[in-house]
């Protein structure tokens, strides 16, 4: 039963896309501004190019660099770790313990981060040493604090214990955005509560966690310089100790921006390979979204007539027409 | 007599002030399909969840295959089981769900081999080739290596049903399993259940398919306001219902 069959004339109409001057005009504009800036950064002496070359690869810059990635790398680590800890401390049913998480929350991410690390530096004026046993009972080792506080143990307890309460809501939010239904199911096959946390809930999760935690990343690479403070060296101090004795200050911390710059680039193509991993089963929303334009050009590129590409509207849920198409 | 393989003695529970089960008893035999009616908010999904423990039941006692379900009895107490033993009791009742809850970020395969090597730890390759029979069993031998996303609703529910038979379950529920799929897809489930009955399955059943009901049920409970109002055949029940409330609902539901 045919209820209209189209002309060959209607059959050859085509399509012209809409044009939409103003987005020339503005990406002229656009790209007009970035020359002008990059000429003026170019030619303007003062930038001094040939001392941020002199300075860029010198070896106590690389050194310094080298406590900053290092400071980072830690510090996330050990961050993520108690993160994971306190989410799930949060989330237990033992109310203690939940209240106890969130404490830890409320004083890390309401001291200030500079704060923090003066007070772990100077630890030993609070707690001269520190005793290993028996609470109020007898102690079996005791060290005194100053030699187990250096600048750079206090630099990484004042940063993890930071970053670990930001975590802790980061990856918190991550695991409440699983349907209750995931937690339901792993339950309803005999899994223990540690079981779904593991192989059900986090994995998922990760889809949340992971571009606040590049956030976060990206963040502690410049946090780090604030360990400047306990007399720990890192990139941007190695910078400062060269200027105040060159005078060269603008271009030795175009010198520290560069570098950061370059580390963020590396950690944000980083930050792209982990979220395709814990894409693994979410991405077929993409290709679907895609697909009726593509699959709509093939057609019409084909000579096909526009009523038979009318029909690739999908009905829902149809995965196996999808498929074919794929 | 044998002894049934659910049996379940005045259930209550409550969620707060409101009281969705008044005491419901009832038996369910092994190799029976007993199909839950009644109208929405009647209680019925709530029961069935009770039978895992999925709900705590506030009281009554209930049984599967003879065991205790959440608690354990000594002297006049019940003492609430710790969590992994719940988990284990859990472990040989398998679940179906109405929203399939399916793991999205495993494979129609991984998803049914979740439980047999994570749970009853059977080794890969064994719940491997498990998991591809069951998947054979529900028509989904070429989709095995699929996620969730890119199959229909029909065929996750499909997925679902085998990833609970994985665990070799002694009876089966089912939770309005095909009350969120399109029209078109709710036979496809509806056949896979049907073969499942006929290989001799315990199932329960909370459904509105009342053909289902009729042709593979063997017993239907009808509930109401957190009551077993009327249990029976099917034909019997679905046809000729003695309450009235049953009545006014089969009224409202074939008009």
């Amino acid at each position: 039963m045919t209820l209209y069959t189209a002309t060959e004339e209607e059959q050859n109409l085509s399509i012209v896309p809409a044009r939409y001057r103003g987005r020339w005009v503005m990406a002229g504009v656009v790209v007009l501004g970035v020359a002008l800036m990059a000429y003026g950064m170019v030619t303007n002496q003062r930038f001094q190019w040939g001392t941020v070359g002199e300075y860029l690869f010198a070896a106590p810059v690389l050194a310094g660099l080298g406590n900053t990635l290092m400071l980072t790398a830690v510090s996330m680590a050990i961050g993520i770790v108690l993160g994971i800890a306190v989410a799930v401390c949060r989330l237990s049913p033992n109310p203690i313990l939940s209240s106890a998480a969130w404490a830890y929350s409320w004083f890390f991410r309401g001291t200030p981060l500079m704060v923090q690390l003066l007070f772990w530096f100077f630890m030993a004026a609070l707690v001269p040493k520190l005793v290993l046993g028996v609470p109020f009972g007898p102690s079996f080792f005791e060290i005194s604090t100053n030699t187990l506080i250096s600048p750079f143990t206090a630099a990484i307890l004042g940063l993890s214990l930071n970053e670990g309460a930001y975590m802790g809501e980061i990856v918190r939010s991550g695991i409440r955005a699983i349907p209750v239904g995931q937690t339901e199911a792993a339950k309803a096959m005999g899994m223990t509560r540690l079981q779904t946390m593991r192989r059900v809930i986090l994995p998922q999760a990760m889809r949340v966690i992971i571009p606040p935690t590049g956030n976060e990343t990206i963040g502690m690479l410049k946090y780090t310089s604030l360990v400047i403070v306990i007399g720990y060296s890192e990139l941007l101090t190695s910078v400062s100790i060269i200027y105040s004795r060159t005078f060269q200050t603008i271009p030795l911390l175009i010198v520290a921006a560069l570098w950061y710059l370059a580390v963020t680039a590396v950690l944000s193509v980083g930050q792209y390979y982990v979220e395709r991993h814990f894409e693994r089963g979410f991405t077929p929303l993409k290709a679907a979204k895609a697909l009726p334009k593509t699959a709509a050009n093939v057609l019409l590129k084909a000579g096909l007539p526009p009523a038979s590409s009318a029909s690739l509207a999908m009905p829902s849920g149809s995965a196996e027409e999808l498929e074919k198409v794929k | 007599m044998k002894e049934p393989i659910v049996r379940a003695r005045d259930i209550r529970k409550s969620f707060g002030h409101l009281e969705v089960l008044k005491g419901i008893s009832l038996d369910i035999n092994a190799g029976e399909v007993a199909c839950l009616l009644g109208p929405s908010g009647s209680g019925k999904s709530t029961f069935l969840r009770c039978m895992n423990h999925l709900e705590k039941i506030d009281g009554g006692q209930l049984w599967v295959q003879g065991e205790r379900i959440g608690y354990r009895r000594s002297g006049n107490k019940l003492h609430e089981l710790k969590e992994h033993e719940t988990a284990k009791q859990r472990a040989s009742i398998g679940m179906v769900f109405q929203q399939f809850n399916l793991f999205p970020h495993r494979t129609a395969l991984e998803n049914v081999i979740e439980g047999p090597t994570v749970v009853q730890r059977v080794p890969k390759e064994q719940a491997v080739e498990e998991g591809r029979q069951l998947l054979a069993r529900v028509g989904l031998a070429d989709k095995a290596d699929h996620y969730p996303g890119q199959l229909s609703g029909g065929q996750q529910q499909r997925v679902a049903i085998a990833r609970s038979l994985a665990l070799k379950p002694s009876v089966m529920l089912f939770d309005e399993p095909t009350s969120a799929l399109d029209p078109e897809l709710v036979g496809e489930v509806l056949d896979v259940m049907r073969s499942l009955a006929d290989s001799g399955m315990t199932m329960i059943v909370v459904t509105h398919e009342m053909g289902f009901a009729k042709e593979v049920g063997n017993v239907v409970h009808f509930m109401a306001d957190g009551q077993l109002v009327e249990s029976g055949d099917p034909h019997q029940v679905l046809e000729d219902p003695r309450e009235p409330r049953t009545q006014a609902f089969l009224s409202k539901v074939l008009a």
